[in-house]
């Protein structure tokens, strides 16, 4: 789909692109974290046939002592841990820059599957069939997890670009491009 | 394959220092269920009667209920069985939060703890991977502040942590074991200082599997609304800011008097913005939607949770306000101090003091008010410092050691226990059998199935009967033929006695709460489980196919082997005795007849002891045959099992 007409088409489709939302309240979470039971049974394979939290991909991040209780869902995968940290005191309390970050990454266990170690993203139960409401909403009750969902409104989405052409992009721009024809000629050259 | 439980459970002697991962059989399951169930088969077969608690042969075991892990919503009740020096009788008590399905996940379905460890250990479950790791740098740190230190230095902060404070360490007979948001109290932590075990920190990230997936999920997600749009479900206390019921009729001071009219408008609004101001947010167990436990923090003491009615006991007491509860609780929960026993033992000691019978040589720089003596009487308990030794034995043994007449002063222990604070007037009939045969001894842990008074008007009785799903056929006959002011016949009364104590055998196998199951039907009826519904969940989660009567004999089974446990220790008729001043009128003829009756119904022995035959039918075959070769029965006792026809589901 080259053509205009199938750009404009596609420009349509990504301008009625419904965005999902988990939106969290953390003065409502009571810390029973049926939200990861759910989770975790609901991604088993076959799907309910077993549970277990750590496999989950939303982990309830709780400091008793400090009160706090944080839902964090599972984002992408990092294989460097960030510098540079930051705390943050809401309310008298302190928050870790980590209590509310969703990136699977080195400097936790949260969102590795325990077995594999493989990163874990929650997929907002998009299944087939896809479930009305992700199944951690559907169990809290207490209304800490609702679900929204909004149109994306933004007008002009980027189309989306292929992965070999950003990674080429990148090069070039670090090496410029006689560099990397230069390096493209010499492997092929290789074999 | 397994389901819904691991087949494992970790022994740990602390003598030796040896870990053991053992798988355990089957048909116990079958049998049992799990948690207090199977703990009892295990002291049954391991800890004989002469056997003292404080020896390191006593076990202590710390159970997981069947459903413990599995998507049955308020399954987290942590058993925890063992001998008590204070009774020296079978120790049960039960602690939610998160500690059993965190056990459950790191692949074991118990811990049994013997010997004892020359130094304080903790004792650190990672999996398959587990260790005792010295923990004399903790001793003296308050139960919550150990359990993050723990989390702290394992670098854990998953790690669910079960600790005891300066009360266990010191042997306090009243000492708690705590957990997160949770305690486990009438006395367990007793044992586990004797054994010099500080804490346990479980971490697990094994998966369970359950028999029939798609059926349990079916029936279970619809409890999540179930349970929390129920209102009459959870500890209905823990957001009642309106007191008056039990400031006005329980007992204050050492469960001696009511002050009836205590309560009014101006008290309850200063109490509330009180409750208001050291409220942190109102937090839940495992894989429940019911907010009962209180994250309070109040001002110069380490944040703790309040559960239950220890809101009230303190203050009570020692005759003063809501926040002075709010101040010790500070205090006692880090010491891990059980809030019912412990105000009474305190409220005793100032009592005994008023009386002179206690001085200021015991009592050395006694204050001269009651918040001030509180204080002042649990840090000489939970160091065992003068006086504060002997109190620590709780009432009964400290009025003995005492003397001079402070055994008068023990007016509300039972079978050597203290009992809730309730002084009513007139015997009310099921409440004298649970009271004199129940062995979890506290009336909390036997009531709540059927309702405690009954509805005047019979359009509404009948409509209460008609949506009472939880009760068995015969129940709704008694509570249509109960009118107020009169007693229940002799037949209700040892059938209503016979339900409500079934149901929290039920829920201590299982795991599942009493606030959603067996203490939560007396209010409106509607408790979320109930015999006949659990059978659906246990059978989808095991594969074990019950059915109500499955059930109900599997609970009669754990009820009359825990009654074994108890009459090898020397458990009789002549123990089975409410305090004298329970009830102001007491009917002396009428109790014995009912005591007839239920040990009859129940199949037990006129001395209260389980017959042959009873124990036979329930495949108790092992414990009757002991019971026989000790003399204890002959054998040829007649059977009541015609009278227990009666007692089943339908």
């Amino acid at each position: 789909m080259t053509d205009a007409k199938g750009t404009a088409a596609r420009m349509e489709m990504a301008k009625k692109k419904v965005l999902k939302h988990i939106k969290v309240d953390l003065d409502k979470c009571i810390g029973c974290r049926a939200c990861e039971m759910a989770c975790s049974a609901f991604h088993a394979r076959p799907r309910f046939s077993s549970t277990n939290p750590a496999r989950s991909r939303i982990r309830v991040v709780i400091d008793e002592k400090n009160d706090m209780y944080v839902p964090i869902r599972a984002g992408d995968y990092t294989p460097a841990e960030c510098t540079g940290r930051h705390k943050y005191t809401i309310n008298g309390k302190e928050y870790n820059e980590c209590s509310f970050c969703g990136v699977s990454c080195p400097s936790r266990d949260y969102f590795l599957e325990p077995d594999s170690g493989l990163p874990l993203k929650c997929d907002m139960c998009e299944e087939d069939p896809t479930l009305e409401e992700p199944w951690c909403v559907q169990v809290c009750r207490c209304d800490c997890l609702t679900f929204a969902e909004e149109e994306d409104d933004r007008e002009d989405q980027p189309e989306k670009r292929d992965e070999m052409e950003i990674g080429l992009e990148s090069l070039i721009l670090k090496h410029g491009l006689d560099k990397v024809l230069d390096m493209v000629a010499r492997m092929s050259s290789k074999g | 394959m397994r389901y819904a439980e691991t087949g494992f459970n970790l022994e740990i002697d602390l003598s030796r220092g040896s870990i053991e991962r053992v798988a355990t059989d089957p048909r116990d399951t079958a049998l049992h269920l799990g948690g207090q169930g199977t703990a009892a088969k295990i002291l049954w077969e391991r800890v004989g009667p002469e056997v003292d608690p404080f020896s390191p042969d006593n076990l202590l075991i710390f159970s997981t209920g069947l459903l413990h892990g599995t998507p049955v919503p308020g399954a987290n009740r942590t058993s925890v069985d063992t001998f008590s020096p204070q009774t020296d009788r079978y120790s049960h008590s039960l602690f939610g939060g998160f500690f059993g399905p965190e056990l459950k996940h790191a692949g074991y379905d118990k811990i049994i703890i013997r010997g004892k460890s020359p130094d304080f250990v903790y004792l650190w479950i990672h999996n398959g991977k587990v260790e005792l790791r010295d923990a004399t740098h903790l001793q003296g740190k308050g139960a919550l502040d150990t359990a993050s230190t723990i989390k702290a230095e394992l670098k854990q902060p998953e790690a669910q942590v079960a600790a005891i404070g300066l009360a266990g360490e010191n042997r306090v007979f009243m000492a708690t074991i705590e957990h997160a948001n949770s305690s486990a109290s009438r006395g367990v932590g007793v044992i586990m200082g004797d054994k010099r075990l500080k804490a346990i920190a479980v971490r697990g990230t094994n998966d369970i599997n359950v028999a029939r997936p798609a059926e349990l999920f079916g029936i279970s997600s619809p409890m999540y609304a179930a349970i929390y749009d129920n209102p009459d479900c959870g500890d209905l206390l823990a957001h009642e800011d309106d007191e008056e019921f039990h400031v006005n009729n329980f007992a204050w001071g050492n469960a001696r008097e009511r002050q009836k009219g205590y309560w009014n408008e101006e008290r309850e609004e200063k109490w509330t913005a009180v409750t208001e101001s050291v409220r942190l947010r109102w937090t839940g167990c495992y894989n429940c939607p019911k907010d009962c436990h209180m994250a309070v923090s109040y001002p110069g003491r380490p944040p703790y949770f309040q559960k239950c009615y220890s809101k009230l006991t303190y203050a009570m007491a020692a005759y003063e306000e809501i926040e002075f509860n709010y101040d010790i609780l500070g205090v006692t929960q880090e010491h891990g101090l059980d809030g019912f026993s412990t105000p009474q033992v305190l409220a005793f000691a100032v009592e005994l003091y008023d009386a002179g019978i206690l001085t200021d040589e015991d009592l050395p720089d006694f204050p001269p008010d009651g918040a001030g003596r509180f204080f002042y009487l649990v840090e000489k308990i939970v160091r065992r410092e003068g006086i504060g030794d002997i109190l620590a034995n709780g009432v009964y043994h400290a009025a003995r050691a005492i003397g001079k007449g402070a055994e008068e002063y023990d007016h509300n222990t039972m079978k050597k226990f203290e009992q809730v604070p309730l002084k009513l007037s007139m015997i009310n009939y099921p409440y004298f059998l649970m009271y004199a045969t129940g062995e979890k001894m506290n009336i909390t842990q036997i009531e709540g199935s059927y309702p405690q008074v009954p509805i005047a008007d019979p359009e509404e009785r009948k409509a209460f009967t008609e949506r009472w799903e939880a009760a068995p056929e015969r129940f709704k006959e008694y509570f249509m033929e109960w009118e107020p002011r009169a007693h229940p016949t002799v037949e209700a009364s040892i059938n209503i006695a016979d339900w409500n104590e079934t149901m929290h055998y039920v829920d201590d196998a299982i795991g599942t709460c009493a606030f959603l199951s067996s203490f939560t039907g007396q209010w409106a009826g509607q408790p979320p489980y109930h015999i006949h519904n659990l059978p659906a969940f246990i059978s989808h989660a095991t594969g074990l196919d019950l059915d109500s009567d499955g059930l109900w004999e599997i609970a009669r089974r754990n009820r009359n082997l825990i009654r074994a446990i108890n009459v090898r220790r020397g458990l009789r008729r002549s123990d089975e005795k409410p305090p004298a001043d329970h009830w102001k009128k007491r009917d002396p003829e009428m109790e014995q007849k009912l005591l007839d009756a239920y040990y009859e119904f129940k199949g037990w022995t006129n001395d209260g002891i389980p017959t042959k035959q009873t124990l036979d039918d329930l495949s108790l075959g092992y414990v009757s045959d002991d019971l026989v070769e000790r003399g204890i029965l002959s054998g040829d006792e007649q059977s009541g099992s015609e009278a227990t026809v009666g007692a089943s589901a339908e």
